[in-house]
């Protein structure tokens, strides 16, 4: 009885787009029992709704902060933290869920798989995503770490009768659990030396730890941690899951698992190890460990994932070497800075890298997505041939989103990776940032091979145009002006990541803007 | 009381790392996926076993209500039940497709 009456209504409206989309994706495994064959795309359209009302709940959140001239509040006895950083990372999850939506109704029809739990477990997903990014406890960010991987685990296997899918959810399932496992050893270690599951506490008993006999096992903890972490954003030498998950998934899940799942590891990461930008807690304490091991991490990131995409004839897998990468020069901004102190000019880059890239790399996967038709399963490089004369529009755009991946300016990418090397460069990470720019002309190569794929090659003959249904041409359309809105007019964008790490805006930067 | 027969926390937290090791090495060594899956119980057990002795160190120090570690626990079994329960279902598929389930053999998917 006391419990309950704890809890205020502000907790409930904290909670407010957890509960909702929790509530839409039950709704949608009741709604689906009792939808004939012919009407499963109410599902995809229930589960939208569910997206468009969970962020009508963010705003409805914003709004209230905002009231209140709050960067954020705590919700259920300080578990929950729902400040700024937390709503810029639920904003892009649903954006991502939104578009995978799109792109995923024709797709299931021509799989022959169109089942209402794909879209509650996408839901859900969501609602694991969320408690990561805003929890402030570390068993809710496990168990929301958790509710996300299970479904995500299922969503990679739903293609039951292909093998690759099949084989694909097995490797991820027993990676994914292993780290995880891994990732609650160092927690139940981190516990145990601070007495706390609460990140601020154990980030205010932290430093008397490192101090005296216990650092060792301090240490211990950290790798551990770090290592669950790492598996979860895929970086090297943790990252042998993610080609084979991302070739094997439906390539709608693919493009989820690609932006709104790897932003969730982000949003755990940068939880566990610097806490909330307003409240600077977590493991912040051990920077000056964790910092040389991320510089390794990077450097193996940037290395191994560059050459592995050059000899890859898959798309799907092509792309997947690619988003490694990118976590590779993703993890420069959490190097940035000195030894002790974080550069939040880095942790802006990283903000804004997400944010780019989950439409540039959602819009790629968007158009892989469209080549399924028929009998083409569409994920090899060939299946890419003549697209330009098949289907002009889609060749043009995913030209844009490769550029884009590839960092060419005045494309959205460009930017992610300007403030990454930028605030690596005003730390005096010279070598580090010389690394990362020459690692991202080289991936060059490889999104020009599949450019030249689309605009060069042959066209098999008995091949007429590729037809793309309303909804993938909606998520393209979203997914291609975002990418070149950004790339043109970033100065909107860079002050909602500013606003979401509560920092001024940095004259230099402001300049150039303007 | 006799000095030898008392067990401190120290004496879980090592069981709890043997535990995770042997975990760890099963996770690595083992071709047939069910072990696979067993050794995986048996890290999420060490976590447990560690949880469990830290939140009883911890009640010493701030009082019979300082319960995290005992609640992440229970959060943790459920979670490793419900791992347990999605693990076998796809690997039910995977076997329904390829008759195995060995993971040398699930060769599909390689660089």
């Amino acid at each position: 009885m006391g419990l309950l009456s704890q809890f205020s209504w502000t907790d409930y409206l904290l909670a407010l787009p957890i509960i909702l989309l929790t509530l839409f994706a039950l709704g949608i495994l009741l709604i689906d029992f009792m939808l004939p064959a012919e009407m499963k795309w109410a599902n995809a359209v229930t589960a939208f709704i569910g997206v468009l009302f969970a962020a009508a709940g963010v705003v409805k959140i914003q709004l209230w902060m905002h009231a209140n001239a709050l960067p954020g509040s705590y919700g259920f006895m300080r578990t929950l933290l729902v400040d700024r950083f937390a709503i810029y990372f639920f904003y892009l999850f649903l954006g991502g869920t939104a578009v995978a939506i799109l792109m995923s109704m024709r797709y299931l029809e021509a799989e022959h798989e169109n089942h209402g739990e794909y879209y509650a477990l996408m839901l859900l997903s969501v609602v694991g995503m969320m408690c990561m990014a805003a929890g402030f406890d570390i068993v809710l960010i496990f168990i929301g770490l958790e509710l996300m991987a299970i479904s995500t685990y299922v969503l990679v296997g739903f293609l039951r009768r292909d093998r690759r899918s099949n084989e694909a959810a097995l490797k991820y399932l027993l990676l994914g659990a292993f780290s995880s496992g891994i990732f609650a050893y160092g927690l139940s270690l981190i516990y145990g030396l601070t007495g706390s599951t609460n990140l601020y506490e154990i980030a205010r008993h932290l430093p008397a730890v490192l101090q005296d006999e216990r650092k060792p096992i301090a240490i211990i903890a950290l790798l551990t941690t770090i290592t669950g972490l790492l598996f979860k954003i895929a970086a090297v030498p943790f990252h042998q899951w993610a080609p084979d998950a991302y070739e094997g998934a439906p390539t709608s899940i693919t493009g989820f698992m690609s932006v709104a799942v790897k932003a969730a590891g982000w949003a755990m990461l940068l939880r566990i190890l610097i806490g909330s930008p307003f409240l600077l807690s977590g493991l912040l304490a051990m920077r000056s460990t964790w910092v040389p091991l991320l510089v390794f991490v990077s450097i193996a990131t940037m290395t191994g994932a560059n050459f592995a995409a050059l000899t890859q004839t898959n798309t799907k897998r092509l792309l997947a070497y690619s988003s490694i990468a990118h976590v590779g020069y993703m993890l420069l901004g959490l190097i940035a800075g000195t030894v002790t102190q974080l550069s939040p000019d880095g942790i802006k880059g990283i903000l804004v890298y997400l944010l780019v890239y989950t439409f540039m790399n959602l819009g790629a996967f968007g158009v892989i997505t469209s080549l399924r038709h028929k009998n083409v399963i569409g994920d090899e490089l060939d299946d890419l041939n003549g697209l330009y004369s098949r289907a002009p529009v889609e060749a043009v755009l995913m030209l844009v989103f490769l550029l884009s991946l590839a960092g060419i300016p005045p494309l959205a990418g460009f930017w992610g990776k300007y403030f990454i090397f930028l605030s690596l460069i005003s730390s005096g990470h010279y070598v580090l940032a010389a690394l990362g720019v020459l690692y991202s002309v080289f991936g060059l190569y490889y999104y020009l091979k599949m450019a030249n794929a689309m605009f060069m090659g042959k066209v098999e003959t008995g091949e007429e145009t590729l037809p793309v249904s309303l909804t993938m041409r909606a998520a393209l359309g979203v997914t291609g002006f975002a990418t070149l809105f950004i790339g043109i007019m970033p100065d909107r964008f860079i002050q909602m990541v500013n606003w979401a790490l509560g920092i001024a805006q940095n004259p230099a930067i402001a300049k150039l803007m303007h | 009381m006799d000095a030898m027969l008392h067990i401190s926390t120290l004496h879980y937290l090592v069981l709890g790392a043997a535990l995770f090791l042997l975990g760890v090495i099963g996770v690595l060594t083992r071709r047939n996926v069910v072990i696979v899956l067993m050794s995986i119980e048996l890290i999420l057990n060490a976590v447990n076993l560690n949880l469990v002795a830290l939140s009883r160190y911890w009640q010493g120090v701030y009082g019979p209500n300082a319960l995290h570690g005992q609640v992440f626990a229970i959060f943790v079994i459920t979670d490793a039940a419900a791992e347990a329960a999605v693990g076998l279902g796809i690997l039910i598929a995977f076997f329904r497709n390829k008759e195995t389930i060995n993971v040398d053999e699930v060769n599909l998917l390689k660089w």
